[in-house]
């Protein structure tokens, strides 16, 4: 922008008793004392910030002596500016910003005429160094890709629980089939992973101890809850947030993202919220010596949805 | 003799009339040529209108996040090695954490100051998006986006989701057990993404959530890379405002050729620098007064553990509340999964409404087939079908907020979750629509009003001798009077009355 698209200001003057130079203020002298004050008060805030914070005092005495002396400082500008100065109304002119026909003619002549000449009579050359560019953008993006992550392959579609993992709980203990009153719940994972990243995101599984005996959740799964223990995927089906809350007397699982709620005794159904899928079970067994283990992993991906999910 | 006397004032001949400053002007301009575009600079006029103060409040509360920030940034680490407290707060004593988030407790405890800045800091950023918001509902409502500023209106909307943006990605960083929530929000959003979905979660995070990477990776964005976009964008936001100069409402001598107001120097400059004083004010008091995200009694983020009262940050709100009352829709056929349930409220929905926003002032121009350059703003009442379509997209988002506290409504009026829910959807689509009519009604209304705006006076009512009355309206409040100076050029200098020396106080500028 040069300087000959500015507005040209006149070398005006005034007299010093224009009305436009008085203060705003009926009062100048009250505002200007009310002022000083702000500024007295204002400076006296700031140095107890500093003291303050020499002597480590509490947070809420930093922002207040800090809020305060900012907050009466800026009063007094403000107050300075909109009541002592002159009060105006002053003007200024405004240009069209468009330039004449001609002008715009000979940029465009310019842009046009000169470059795409230049790039009409060597068109091979344009379309060698296009070429080159594009394969340059698309080659860059490849290692920037690959070292961002690792390809997702399958790891989203399954989980560390296999067959036969032992049911452990948050501190690694095995999970023995006495272990759990009637009504009460615990989060498992296969043992080894309770302590991993992976392990909490994606094993998490809630076990719940629904009744004493075999308990049915669906059709074809009438051995999966030996002695009354129910597992589920403990991650949502919505957005993936731990369905962490128990409502013992309905039988089901909310979770507290998007109140989802699962139906414990029917096989983890949706039966509210915007949850799109049953809670995934995963068929328990116990072991001769009584522990609680998988008859395999989950038969589905966990958590929720995406594109490769079968 | 006389000489001797006189070096002082020989001295100061030397120096010209405006002294050392004027000298040091002088250089400037022989090397840079600033005269000339300075003096224009400091004449430039602003208008007196309080809601241009709006955009102010965005700019000073993004300088403050930038000076806090730094602040933070000396102590915060952002790491997931686990380490295991033992630092100042005892409740947390010997719990094993990311190192984010132990550096964000050693920072609310151990740190001179440190609880202060956090506390101003997330302070800022909320009064940074709350102040787009409301910035740009007044270019809006007042037509101020129209022809010339269409790209400006663009620049701002890009501004407000960057906010958006990196608001979200500072909310995150201290890994605690509610930002960890939103993070695994997030990346189910993005898994919900057909076809890619998959391939950009694992590139973002660097692998299976939660992984190790994110949270270094979100500091680079939200410390360096976002903020360095924001200060692009705000300085071709403020060149643009430069070059286009400001709009200005109707009346007392505005026109489309003029802007009338106070100059740049020195009554602008007074007051905005008080301004930002008084932003910087009001956000420390803030952060001393209002407790802020107590990361320490969320506790550290634990993939397994969810805390109950899961509440994003209100400018995510109205995601929040998408997502909770659209219904569990999910397609799934021929082995593959398109989960509408997440992408049409958390993914096509933000990018309808910030897609409208973004050609708003094209469609406008289409379907008015206005295509003059105004510089005059509109009245929100004089434009009712625009103001009633604002209205309409703010009842939406509003109702969508709303919606994101489901449960704690339930709680409230003592209702079934069900209840709730099933009232939000159809309040989610009967308000805003219910919104436009009204509004625009009380447009119409409005502009039947006479002096609409101005206080009322008494009408004074006068019985006479015969027995009849008449009603004279009393004399408008005296603030209310416009004042009939015209404006003026801003002086270049002040005739002082002469005071004792025969010179005068008017000085010859040369050129
Ligand atoms: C980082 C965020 C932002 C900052 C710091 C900022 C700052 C400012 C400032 C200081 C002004 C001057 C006068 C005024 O307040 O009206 C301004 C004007 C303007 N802003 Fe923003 N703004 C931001 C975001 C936005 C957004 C989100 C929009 C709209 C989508 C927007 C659109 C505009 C327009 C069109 C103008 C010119 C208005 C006029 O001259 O009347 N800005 N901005
Ligand atoms: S994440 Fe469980 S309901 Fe949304």
């Amino acid at each position: 922008m040069t300087d000959e698209h500015r507005t040209p200001v006149s070398l005006s003057g005034l007299p010093a008793n224009d009305p436009h130079l008085q203060p705003a203020a009926r009062n100048p002298q009250l505002v200007e004392r009310v002022i000083s004050v702000c500024f007295i008060v204002g400076t006296l805030c700031i140095a107890g910030f500093g003291a303050c914070y020499w002597i480590d005092a509490q947070a809420w005495k930093l922002g207040a002596t800090l809020g305060g002396g900012l907050l009466f400082l800026g009063i007094g500008i403000v107050a300075w500016g909109k009541y002592l100065m002159p009060r105006g109304p002053f003007v200024e002119e405004r240009h069209t910003l468009a330039n004449s026909e001609a002008d715009r003619q000979a940029f465009a002549a310019a842009i046009v005429e000169r470059g795409g000449g230049v790039v009409q009579r060597r068109k091979l050359l344009g379309k060698l160094l296009g070429g080159g560019m594009g394969i340059f953008g698309i080659v860059a993006m490849f290692p920037l890709l690959r070292s961002l992550g690792p390809l997702p392959k399958t790891t989203m579609q399954h989980t560390d629980w296999r067959s036969g993992s032992y049911v452990v709980d948050q501190s690694g203990r095995r999970v023995q089939v006495g272990d759990l009153a009637v009504g009460s719940i615990e989060t498992v994972f296969p043992e080894g992973t309770e302590n991993s990243d992976r392990g909490q995101a994606v094993d998490q599984t809630v076990l719940i101890r629904v009744s004493n005996e075999a308990f049915t959740t669906m059709k074809g799964r009438e051995t999966w809850a030996p002695h009354g223990y129910v597992a589920y995927s403990k991650v949502c089906t919505h957005l993936g947030c731990p369905v962490g809350l128990y409502e013992q007397e309905l039988q089901l699982l909310v979770c507290p993202c998007h109140q989802s709620m699962f139906n414990v005794t029917n096989g983890a159904v949706p039966q509210f919220g915007p949850a799109p899928r049953p809670l995934p079970q995963l068929p328990l067994y116990v072991d001769s010596s009584g522990y609680l283990r998988s008859q395999s992993g989950y038969h589905e991906a966990v958590g929720p949805g995406f594109w490769e999910r079968s | 003799m006389s000489d001797v006397i006189d070096t002082k004032r020989a001295k100061k001949q030397a120096l010209g009339p405006y002294g050392r400053v004027g000298q040091t002007l002088d250089e400037l301009d022989d090397r840079l040529g600033l005269a000339r575009g300075g003096r224009t600079f400091m004449d430039k006029i602003f208008p007196d209108h309080w809601s241009f103060m709006l955009g102010e409040i965005a700019l000073y509360s993004f300088l403050i996040l930038m000076v806090t920030g730094v602040f933070l940034t000396l102590y915060f680490i952002p790491s997931s090695a686990i380490v295991t407290y033992h630092g100042s707060y005892a409740p947390l004593d010997g719990q094993k954490m990311t190192q984010a988030f132990a550096s964000t407790v050693n920072l609310s405890f151990a740190v001179r100051g440190g609880l202060l800045m956090r506390q101003m800091h997330h302070w800022a950023c909320d009064i940074f998006v709350g102040a787009i918001v409301i910035h740009m509902a007044r270019v809006f409502f007042t037509g101020a986006f129209r022809k010339p500023r269409e790209l400006n209106w663009i620049v701002g909307s890009t501004l407000l989701i960057l906010a958006i943006v990196n608001g979200f990605l500072g909310y995150s960083l201290p890994d605690d057990l509610v930002s960890g929530t939103g993070i695994r929000i997030a990346y189910s959003i993005i898994l919900s993404v057909p076809l890619v979905g998959t391939y950009l979660a694992f590139f973002i995070f660097g692998g299976n959530f939660p992984g190790t990477a994110i949270i270094p990776r979100f500091f680079i964005l939200h410390c360096l890379i976002v903020p360095l976009i924001i200060i692009g964008l705000v300085s071709v936001h403020l060149f643009l405002l430069v070059r286009q100069k400001h709009t200005q409402f109707p009346g007392n001598g505005r026109t489309e050729k003029n802007v009338v107001g106070s100059p740049m120097f020195p009554v602008f400059m007074a007051k905005t620098t008080g301004f930002l004083f008084i932003v910087g004010g009001i956000t420390a008091l803030l952060g001393a007064f209002a407790q802020v995200n107590p990361i320490w009694q969320f506790g550290p983020y634990d993939a397994a553990r969810i805390s109950y009262a899961v509440q994003p940050d209100w400018y995510m709100g109205f995601l929040d509340g998408a997502l909770r009352i659209w219904p569990s829709w999910s397609f799934h056929s021929w082995g593959y999964t398109i989960p509408f349930e997440v992408l049409i409220p958390a993914v096509v929905l933000p990018g309808l409404i910030f897609n409208l926003v973004f050609v708003w002032p094209m469609l406008e121009r289409k379907f008015t087939k206005d295509n003059e350059i105004h510089h005059l703003l509109d009245r929100p009442s004089n434009r009712p079908k625009r103001t009633a379509a604002g209205v309409t997209m703010l009842s939406f988002l509003g109702m969508l907020f709303i919606a994101s506290s489901t449960d704690v409504l339930a709680k409230f009026f003592n209702l079934s979750l069900n209840t709730v829910l099933v009232s939000m959807r159809y309040l989610t689509v009967i308000v805003p629509i219910l919104a436009y009519p009204i509004t625009y009604r009380i447009c119409h209304e409005i502009q039947a009003l006479h002096g609409g705006g101005r206080r009322k006076t008494p009408n004074v009512v006068t019985r006479s001798s015969e027995g009849e009355y008449s009603a004279t309206p009393s004399p408008r409040y005296v603030d209310d009077v416009p004042s009939h100076l015209e404006a003026t050029p801003v002086p270049t200098y002040i005739h002082e009355d002469p005071e004792e020396s025969g010179d005068g106080g008017v000085r010859v500028v040369d050129r």
